[in-house]
């Protein structure tokens, strides 16, 4: 490595003399250890996953979930560092709270996700901290209808609170990766871990960026989630399948950030399996 | 004539008299709430067999004028409980708030029953999770904190849903933080009018596992209209939630039906007839 040896790299918020950070690069490599997360924004919503290795026997299966929910309509999944996720979700809970305190509504994810890239971008910043190990996707619904105000008694005016557009479509679903940089970007579908090259591979063959929107429904995107991370993964480790999703208010979820139903969940990792022994056949 | 800044914009001392300021004084008693302002009035609510049926009317009173005539006064939480707040109105909205807080922080830590397949658990809720049992304990807990911090939350409060067992449940905190629980409940004027009724349908927890849904939304819709006869702070638009293990549901913009004012006739001391 370049770095090594010039010095430039022995403390956060010190440039090289050709412009780079090396501290921000090495961050990025905790990433690249961690397990694969990947997030697909589909029609109706959003789809959270990530692959969980399996560390020790004594780990309860399926307990020490890695998907968080932020505020109703938010999930948040990362790569990386774990306490350093936590922290992160911890932070992100604190920002929609304040939202809501300020604005008494949701804060839409572009706003978190905003918000977060912030925050990540200033531990780039001092010497007494150090950059998140982590690159984090947050997936979110914002509400396309005229939502009350927190704490709202009436039906307030019939022209509702205004701020709207004609003509233009409000509210959706929206996912965003953040970076340890700070660097964020809204995708139509992310990946980030180990397997990130051969996952972003498989994500570019959906249909998620057409002129239209995308084109795959949520149920689909779990499937196809579940088989991304099967083919993204190393094949001698054992893991479990993390998966959750974000609907609208008529979908699902009714634009809440859920675990994917159990049975839905299966049937995802037995085509899965079932598409990687196909594969293996060939 | 006084040109120091300081007098600037201020009444003249020679003029009014030397300036009252100890309105700014922050020593002394301290005040808090001493009655409430904007207010509704009665939550009535009764348990049958399968759940609870909790009503309220869309009324917020200033004093006695009918200022808002479109106030929701039933919240559900986590689709699974419902609240009904009678009494000061922005401190009920201070408590939905809360209680929105509080809902997702429960969304943080546990996940939900999409089915309502698991055995005894609602609709809509996750093992763990606050029920209304639990919830009412919570609302005790705060109401008696405020009342003891003399700075209460002016509202009295009925809590209606399923404790960890399943059974419909059904209870009440005041400001004070009094807490008590009865096969039907009713707040404020509710409690004369409407609670005497209710106990002929519903005296015992016997009598309201016997009560068919239909009975006890019949039972209520009644107790609405007798309040809306009798309690001069009342509305014929009211919301009405019945709560079961498949959720909540709740309609908030009903209509008092097949009224009678025939006994009006009969009632003498106010009103329009001279002698």
């Amino acid at each position: 490595m370049t770095s090594i040896g010039t010095g430039y790299d022995l403390a956060n918020s010190i440039f090289s003399p050709d412009g780079r950070n090396f501290q921000v690069e090495y961050a990025v490599k905790a990433v690249e250890n961690g397990g694969t997360s990947i997030g697909i924004r589909c029609k109706d919503g959003v789809v959270l996953a990530v692959e969980k290795l399996v560390t020790s026997k004594l780990l309860k299966p399926n307990a020490n979930k890695r998907i968080a929910t932020v505020d109703r309509h938010l999930g948040v999944v990362y790569s990386g560092m774990i306490p350093d996720g936590r922290h992160f979700i911890e932070r992100a809970r604190d920002e929609a709270r304040a939202w809501r305190d300020t604005f008494k509504t949701p804060i839409a994810t572009a706003d978190l996700a905003s918000r977060m890239g912030g925050y990540m971008q200033a531990y780039t910043l001092y010497q007494s901290v150090r950059p998140f190990g982590i690159t984090a996707i947050v997936g979110g619904f914002d509400s396309a209808a005229e939502t009350p105000v927190d704490g709202e008694v009436g039906n307030g005016p019939a022209c509702g609170a205004g701020g709207k557009v004609a003509g233009k479509t409000h509210g959706g679903p929206f996912l965003y990766m953040i970076e340890p940089s700070g660097l964020y970007w809204g995708y139509y579908g992310a990946a980030t871990g180990k397997g990130r090259q051969a996952a972003k591979a498989e994500l570019e063959k959906l249909d998620l960026g057409g002129p239209g929107g995308p084109a795959l429904t949520m149920e689909e995107a779990v499937k196809e989630a579940a088989r991304i991370l099967y083919v993204a993964h190393d094949d001698d480790k054992e893991f479990e399948l993390e998966m959750t999703w974000i609907s609208g208010a008529d979908g699902p979820t009714k634009g809440a950030h859920h675990e994917v139903p159990k049975a839905l969940r299966e049937e995802a990792e037995r085509l899965a399996k079932q598409a990687q022994e196909e594969k293996m056949e060939e | 004539m006084d040109h120091r800044p300081q007098a600037w914009g201020r009444p003249r001392d020679d003029v009014y008299g030397a300036y009252d300021a100890s309105y700014l004084h922050t020593d002394g008693p301290k005040t808090a709430t001493q009655s409430p302002i904007v207010t509704g009035t009665s939550v009535i609510a009764i348990k049958f067999k399968d759940g609870v049926v909790i009503a309220a009317d869309n009324l917020a009173s200033y004093g006695s004028l009918a200022r808002f005539t479109d106030v929701k006064r039933l919240r559900t939480f986590l689709s699974t409980s419902v609240v009904g707040f009678g009494g000061d109105v922005s401190d009920m909205q201070f408590l939905d708030r809360h209680l929105n807080e509080l809902a997702i922080d429960e969304a943080y830590e546990h996940d939900i029953v999409s089915t309502g397949a698991e055995a005894d658990q609602p609709t809509g809720s996750a093992a763990g999770q606050l029920n209304a049992a639990n919830l009412h304990k919570y609302l005790a807990k705060l109401m008696y904190r405020r009342r003891s911090d003399f700075d209460p939350l002016w509202n009295q409060v009925l809590v209606a849903g399923f404790d960890a067992q399943a059974k419909p449940f059904l209870a009440s905190v005041d400001l004070r933080g009094t807490t008590f629980t009865s096969p039907s409940l009713a707040t404020g004027f509710g409690a004369m009018l409407a609670q005497p009724i209710m106990r002929r349908f519903a005296a015992t927890e016997e009598d309201a596992a016997r009560l068919t849904r239909d009975e006890a939304v019949n039972v209520v819709k009644e107790c609405m209209k007798v309040l809306f006869y009798r309690d001069a702070r009342s509305l014929d638009r009211y919301s009405i939630a019945v709560v079961t293990k498949e959720g909540v549901e709740l309609s908030e913009d009903e209509q008092l039906e097949k009224q009678s004012w025939a006994f009006a006739e009969r009632i003498r001391g106010y009103g329009t007839q001279v002698v």
